[in-house]
């Protein structure tokens, strides 16, 4: 009995919490993606450099605050510096529109020069942040490191096996909670989100309502610009900000919101965690956990691993590909690619 | 004057015209209906009257006022509201959502609106939590009608209303057309049925390749013995 709860601690500890931690990353900004995707129809590959940017705000504001010596707590003070991060990361993401995508929705582009578009935004996105704040891991997490530490675990529970959870893990959690109770309560009760919603279902029957267009894309700049933050904010919290790294979230989002079907967010939630669990379980190495359920003069060789951490962005990709094979519209029925 | 009326409209989509010195006029509290071959340019009529459809000559009053330089959303606000011939609701939301997306430029209380309208077509009353993406085809089309007279309109236009519904389905939506012209509404029409809209319609109008060939009343055509021959079939 204690073998299996040893096994299950360690399992906790180094799948379940942290795939917890990461698929509520995910799901912020899978819901990015897929509000853009929703309701003006593109894929919008700036995403994870638009998470940067935010991000890199709010490390901005961060580390202004602590130089005057303000602070949470044991809160990160990134929390406090979060709303300047969402306003600046939406000004920005209205001025991309501004600069580039309101020309192309004028002329009724396809969708597939408005993703090259947003290739080129990203791009940009990319440049600027490297430029503002360099290309290196920056480390802005301050506060108390953990809920539960693995020690106090062990002492409480007398197993063999401590369980962790950091802070920004919890944060993490919660703080997804809130945003998607939010969200939703947004686009099913208020006046502008069910505008969004209609503009999402047909565009041409929400002007003859007179919904105007102009608001409905502000407003889902907005949200997308404050989900990307909140995600990445969370992300460098919980791990450390690399702008590279944002950049190669991208796929592991975009797996996560074509998983749940691209246009729903619901399916974006589901999906974020469905690719963060892969990933880590595919990734994870067994040896110890496996130790821990057979005999004990079993002698294991090898670390049971089924794939190296290094190829992690594989299992997004894999993933996406049967996806896309085997049901395009995702496990929620969504747009469809 | 009529209440609404649409002379010498020319224009189409790019450089070539569809229609041609096309008139159009409907009176306060009447139905006109607009019939004629495929591809006479009836729908196309139709868009040029809400502004959906660029035309270099001609002009659109209602009331009295020139709309013609105006956005179809501006003529919604002036009191037009247009039933497109497909893709008029939002499949995703629900019956009672379509009908508040239908009132959203108003800032009043709409309840009133929205119970004239569960008066109307009752069984949207019933089913009014359900997306309407999920219903049959008339009563989609009830759905769409009702989306349109959530602005309270002074003029009511309608590609097709019976497009791809069952006979009996299609005659309770001539009554239902005939109800809603009672209550005072002018309602324009276009209509692939001739025969029965022709029958409810105060005036009709024949257009054959986006030009006006036959302008009466609907009774009139109806006992015309060219157009007989030529658009309903003898």
């Amino acid at each position: 009995m204690e073998n299996w709860l040893n096994a299950f601690a360690l399992l906790s500890n180094f799948v379940i919490v942290p795939a917890l931690a990461y698929g509520s990353q995910l799901a912020l900004g899978a819901l990015g993606v897929t509000l853009v995707f929703g309701i003006l129809r593109f894929s919008n590959f700036a995403h994870g450099d638009t998470m940067a940017f935010g991000t890199m705000v709010v490390i901005l504001f961060t580390w202004w605050f602590q130089s005057m010596g303000i602070n949470l707590g044991p809160l990160p003070t990134a929390l406090l510096a979060l709303p300047f991060g969402i306003l600046f990361c939406a000004l920005f993401a209205l001025l991309s529109d501004r600069l580039v995508y309101r020309f192309y929705r004028a002329k009724r582009a396809d969708p597939v020069i408005y993703l090259i578009a947003s290739v080129g935004v990203m791009f940009v996105t990319n440049g600027i942040v490297r430029f503002i704040i360099g290309p290196d891991d920056q480390n802005f997490a301050d506060g108390e490191r953990f809920i539960i530490r693995a020690r106090d675990f062990k002492e409480m529970t007398g197993l063999a096996e401590g369980v962790s959870i950091k802070l920004s893990q919890g944060i993490t959690f919660f703080t997804m909670i809130i945003v998607v109770i939010a969200l939703f309560w947004f686009l099913n009760k208020t006046r502008s989100g069910k505008s969004m919603r209609a503009y999402s279902d047909n565009e041409d029957l929400a002007l003859l309502s007179g919904i105007n267009p102009d608001r409905v894309v502000a407003i889902t700049w907005i949200i997308a610009a404050a989900l990307a933050t909140i995600a990445g904010t969370l992300y460098g919290l919980d791990k450390s900000f690399k702008p590279f790294t944002y950049f190669q979230l991208l796929l592991p989002i975009f797996a996560a919101a074509i998983v749940g079907g691209l246009g729903n967010p619901l399916g974006a939630i589901a999906g974020g965690f469905v690719i963060a669990f892969s990933e880590i379980t595919v990734t994870y190495a067994y040896k110890r956990f496996i130790g821990h359920l057979v005999p004990e003069d079993w002698e294991i060789n090898g670390l049971i691993q089924l794939l190296s951490t290094d190829y992690k962005f594989a299992v997004s990709f894999i993933i996406l590909l049967l996806v896309l094979l085997i049901r395009p519209h995702g496990i929620f029925k969504g747009t469809g690619v | 004057m009529s209440y609404l009326s649409a002379k010498g409209m020319t224009g189409g989509y790019g450089s070539v015209d569809i229609l041609h010195d096309c008139t159009i006029s409907v009176e306060k509290g009447e139905i006109a209906v607009i019939v004629g071959p495929n591809g006479a340019g009836k729908s196309t009529a139709m868009k040029a009257v809400f502004g959906m459809l660029a035309i270099h000559t001609g002009k659109v009053t209602l009331d009295g006022e020139d709309i013609t330089a105006l956005t179809p959303q501006a003529r919604v606000a002036k009191g037009m509201a247009f039933v497109p011939q497909t893709n008029n609701i939002f499949p995703s939301m629900s019956v009672e959502q379509n009908l508040e997306m239908g009132a959203f430029l108003r800032r009043d209380d709409i309840n009133g609106t929205m119970e004239q309208v569960y008066e109307l077509f009752p069984i949207l009353r019933q089913k009014r939590l359900q997306n309407a993406g999920e219903l049959s085809g008339g009563q989609r089309q009830q759905v769409a009608v009702g989306r349109a007279l959530m602005t309270k309109p002074k003029l009511l236009m309608l590609d097709e209303p019976t497009a791809g519904v069952s006979p009996i389905v299609m005659d309770e939506l001539f009554d239902l057309i005939i109800d809603i012209a009672r209550t005072g509404l002018s309602i324009l029409m276009v209509e692939q049925n001739a025969r029965q809209a022709l029958n409810i319609a105060d005036k009709g109008y024949v257009l054959v390749q986006g030009e006006n060939r036959f302008t009466d009343t609907g009774q009139a055509l109806m006992n015309d013995p060219e157009v007989r021959r030529s658009f309903l079939g003898g």
